[in-house]
């Protein structure tokens, strides 16, 4: 019966769970490939900052392609602006706390810049965001043109992409190399999250909306509670919870929060379902379209505070290839070009599986030349596993 | 005309939650016209899917007799080679290309590598005859209105030898003349051989075509009547599908006169359409009270829904000038949102297109256009939206599992009663219905005028643009004939007849 039950609903939302399986797959693999390298807590904490500044744009673009457009210039924009952020550091000698916002204004306001032809003029966004892909790499090889690679010495600045949390003060006896703080942060998640999900059954039980089998949803708690608890001990075992990761954490729980409860989230997503409806329905389907390209941008100008602060300078060519990291995330966590479906968790995901086969094959020794097809590869099947279970139960 | 050209035993088609189909056996005759009625929901399109391969074989249960074989159609390819035809409402044309193009997309004729366009455009003038349609084949589809293009259906159906043509609510979307061309069209399909199933919500139309009706009702077979026998009656129909008597189609008002302010007046209306580069509409000038419903009659295509867009805030940005007021005061509407927000409220026609989003569930639809009211500082109150769906769920009656089923899964009479709630729920002061009723079963109808009824009487005022002339002068207080961008009369539904708004309507 139980066993009946999980099959029939592991079948139903296979489409759902899938990239939760991909993902468990490739870090097994890899973990066996390399001899639990892969596992190991340094890896793991390494693994997840370099994930970071390809999240943070992946959470981006899933709003950009739910509302059936894309956005092609979102790399050389954060290679831009972290340059920017390098340049207001170094020379201009600004404080870490106005070149951060001042940056992220900026990103924004690149963003708003897309989406005027978008918007107002109906012009394709891919056409747009290339135009704007060509400009940013053109300004990137600009400033930074007579300098080169430009070194950032602000240690505050540069703790965003390398430095940890503190650990509580004055309990170094209790449990020796185990970041106490990172535990304490993992136990209050797991427990929000088995409350959270007791009051959502509760609540959809009262409406007699469909829930899982009692035994199902029990397995489905402890699975998740067990590799929340796995990812704490691993990362507790090394420095601990990283700014980064912080970083991330906050930017996907404010944009699902957006998407999933505000007026806002759920206009985006109505826009993405049917433009016209939408339209008609009193939603101003351009106002949206600025919104969500402004906080592309924003999350643009995000992801280059991120690289930049984790490579400690602004280089030539920072920001390369990162938009198409971002769509294969977006992609691979299930959005759909056909608009209105997707979700932030489902991309961070994504770029999780995208960062993972990067770090593994990296580790493996890997030839760069396969890494590019495997990551293809593996992104053409997301794709097609997502289409192809997409009618199930339709 | 004995021998059953398709055979369905015994069928069962379920969905999560919803049995669509129980048991259901049907049967029709070599060479007769089958109709197929039944409330909202009843399975109609859902066994022609399963007749068709849209549910592939294994997906459901039962067997499928065509032509005397067994038939396991795993896509509709397959029924297709066999010779079944289906032609669904949503018609499935290409606009930017010709009518030969359409015709004969998918078996181009060539030798298998070019196409003979000669040739192609020979055999599409053929067919074009044979539906009696008089349009150059190289027309592109989107230059033709909706009669012309469900002929085109036609012509694209016929043009591969079908045996069996099905067709879901053909006319639904038709004016009186176009139906009665493709009714004659389908008697004279059926003297050449062609089988025919067709369903349909006109009974008018199905006492006027059927040899045989049979009737669902919750998924299963109620009775097959034959009209040759005198056994289809709309009485009987009605009785079969809703399980009871309605001897009354429009419900009587009681107690209820309009009463004599003016709520909404539009003056000197002119609107030009920059994309066609022409005038769509030329001085219009109508009022509507308090508490009245005010047909707009008039064929399809003459301007009533462009009139109701330009209105409610120009989405299709039209270049309009003129003055419209709302209780008197004078406004103009940038966008929809300014419109509702003074109480305006637009039912659109096109449920599917711009009406509905259909991968959301029923809930999102309903609470689209008012979130705002279920929100504290942007944030919506998950349970007051629940709440709200199930109230409209319950006074609408409309007919799903929960308010969390994707609205793409419920029938298409259920699929309006949605959009109605959508509405409601903005609590207008004038309602814009276009075509309130199409593609909705008699029972729902009723439903659909009661709630008219009710909210007139609660004080709103009701436009309403009915290409039915039945429903024209069964529910309005006044009418107003359009006709060509133009008003061409206005008469209180207490003096109009059929053939004083035809008249006004063609002149
Ligand atoms: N893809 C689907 N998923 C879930 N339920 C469905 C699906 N398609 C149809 N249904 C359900 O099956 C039932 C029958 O639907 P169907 O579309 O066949 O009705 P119908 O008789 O054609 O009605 P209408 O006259 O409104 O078109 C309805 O309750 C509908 O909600
Ligand atoms: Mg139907």
């Amino acid at each position: 019966m139980f066993i009946k039950d999980l099959q029939r609903i592991l079948k139903q939302n296979i489409r759902e769970y899938g990239m939760y399986i991909a993902l468990f797959v490739i870090m097994i693999i890899f973990t066996i490939a390399t001899d639990g390298i892969f596992i190991s807590s340094r890896n793991i904490s390494n693994l997840l900052n370099q994930t970071g500044y390809i999240a943070v744009l992946a959470v981006g673009m899933t709003l950009v392609i739910v509302i059936r457009h894309i956005d092609l210039s979102v790399g050389f924009l954060a290679g831009f602006l972290g340059a920017i952020a390098a340049i207001a550091l170094a020379f201009w000698k600004l404080p870490m706390v106005v070149v951060i916002p001042l940056v992220l204004v900026l990103g924004a306001l690149a963003g708003l810049f897309t989406a005027f032809p978008v918007a107002q003029l109906k012009i394709p966004a891919f056409v747009a965001s290339l135009a704007g892909w060509l400009i940013y790499r053109g300004a990137l090889l600009l400033v930074t043109a007579s300098t080169g690679t430009i070194i950032i010495a602000n240690d505050t600045f540069n703790a965003i992409g390398n430095g940890f949390i503190p650990d509580i003060p004055g309990v170094e006896g209790f449990l020796p190399g185990v970041h106490k703080l990172t535990l304490l942060l993992g136990l209050a998640a797991i427990v929000l999250f088995v409350i959270s999900q007791l009051n959502d059954r509760k609540k959809k039980q009262s409406y007699n909306f469909e829930t899982l089998p009692m035994n199902v949803f029990i397995l489905k708690l402890v699975f998740i509670a067990l590799v929340l608890a796995a990812i704490t001990w691993v990362l507790a075992g090394y420095n601990g919870l990283s700014w980064t990761v912080v970083v991330v954490l906050i930017v996907v729980a404010v944009y699902h929060f957006i998407t999933t409860q505000t007026v806002l989230g759920r206009h985006i997503y109505a826009v993405g379902g049917n433009p016209e409806a939408a339209e008609l329905s009193g939603i101003n389907v351009k106002k949206i379209t600025y919104v969500v390209f402004a906080s592309m941008g924003l999350l643009s100008a995000l992801s280059g505070i991120l690289f930049a602060s984790r490579l400690q300078s602004a280089t030539v060519t920072a920001g390369t290839l990162f938009e198409m990291d971002a769509i294969a995330a977006a992609y691979i966590g299930g959005v759909s070009a056909a608009g209105g479906v997707g979700n932030v968790m489902g991309s961070l995901i994504g770029s999780l599986v995208t960062m993972s086969l990067t770090s593994g094959m990296n580790l493996m020794n890997i030839d760069i030349a396969y890494q590019y097809v495997v990551r293809g590869a593996v992104l053409l099947g997301a794709v097609i596993f997502d289409v192809a279970t997409r009618n199930r139960g339709k | 005309m004995d021998t059953p050209i398709l055979e369905m035993r015994n069928i069962t088609k379920e969905f999560p939650g919803v049995k669509a189909l129980s048991n259901v056996s049907f049967s029709v005759a070599q060479g007769e016209i089958h109709c197929l009625v039944g409330e909202n929901g009843a399975g109609k399109s859902t066994l022609m899917k399963v007749l068709s391969g849209v549910w592939p074989y294994g997906t459901y249960t039962g067997d499928i007799f065509f032509n005397g074989e067994l038939q396991s159609f795993k896509h509709i390819a397959d029924s297709e080679r066999a010779g079944i035809a289906v032609i669904y409402q949503e018609l499935a044309l290409i606009p930017e290309l010709s009518v030969y193009e359409n015709i004969f997309i998918g078996h181009e004729i060539g030798n298998g590598f070019t196409v003979d366009w000669n040739e192609t455009i020979k055999r599409a003038n053929e067919m074009l005859a044979r539906v009696r349609l008089d349009v150059n084949p190289a027309t592109k589809i989107r230059d033709l209105g909706v009669g012309k293009q469900q002929l085109i259906e036609i012509a694209k159906a016929l043009s591969r030898n079908v045996k069996l043509l099905i067709l879901d609510e053909p006319t639904a979307a038709l004016n009186e003349d176009d139906s009665e061309n493709l009714l004659n069209l389908l008697r004279e399909q059926k003297a050449q051989g062609v089988t025919c199933i067709m369903i349909s919500h006109k009974l008018r139309e199905v006492l006027a075509i059927a040899d045989t009706v049979t009737v669902l009702r919750d998924g299963q077979t109620v009775c097959t009547l034959d009209a040759h026998k005198g056994e289809v009656t709309e009485q009987v129909m009605i009785k079969h599908m809703v399980g009871r008597e309605i001897d009354n189609i429009y419900p009587p008002r009681v107690g209820h006169q309009p009463s004599e302010d003016v709520v909404f007046e539009v003056r000197n209306w002119r609107a030009y359409d920059p994309a066609l580069g022409r005038t769509v509409l030329k001085d219009m000038n109508f009022k509507i009270r308090k508490g009245e419903i005010v047909a707009f009659a008039g064929l399809m295509g003459s301007g009533r829904t462009e009139l109701a867009l330009s209105l409610f805030g120009n989405p299709t940005h039209y270049q309009i000038s003129g003055e419209v007021y709302v209780q008197g005061k004078p406004v103009a509407f940038g966008h929809p949102r300014e419109a509702i927000k003074s109480g305006v409220a637009y039912l659109t026609e096109d449920r599917k297109g711009n009406g509905l989003i259909l991968i959301q569930d029923v809930k999102q639809n309903i609470s689209l256009a008012n979130l705002e009211e279920l929100a504290h500082r942007g944030i919506v109150d998950a349970n007051a939206e629940i709440k709200v769906a199930n109230e409209y769920r319950a006074s609408l009656n409309i007919k799903t599992p929960t308010v969390a089923q994707k609205v793409g899964n419920l029938s298409g009479g259920n699929q309006q009663k949605v959009c109605l709630g959508k509405w409601l729920f903005v609590k207008p002061n004038i309602l814009i219905l276009d075509e309130p009723t199409r593609g909705i079963d008699v029972g729902a109808k009723y439903e659909i005028y009661t709630i008219m009824n009710q909210l007139v009487q609660q004080g709103m005022s009701i436009i309403m643009i009915s290409s039915e002339l039945p429903e024209v002068l069964g529910m309005s207080d006044r009418i107003y004939v359009v006709s060509e961008g133009r008003i061409t009369g206005e008469v209180p539904t207490a003096e109009a007849t059929q053939e004083i708004i035809m008249q006004m309507a063609t002149n």
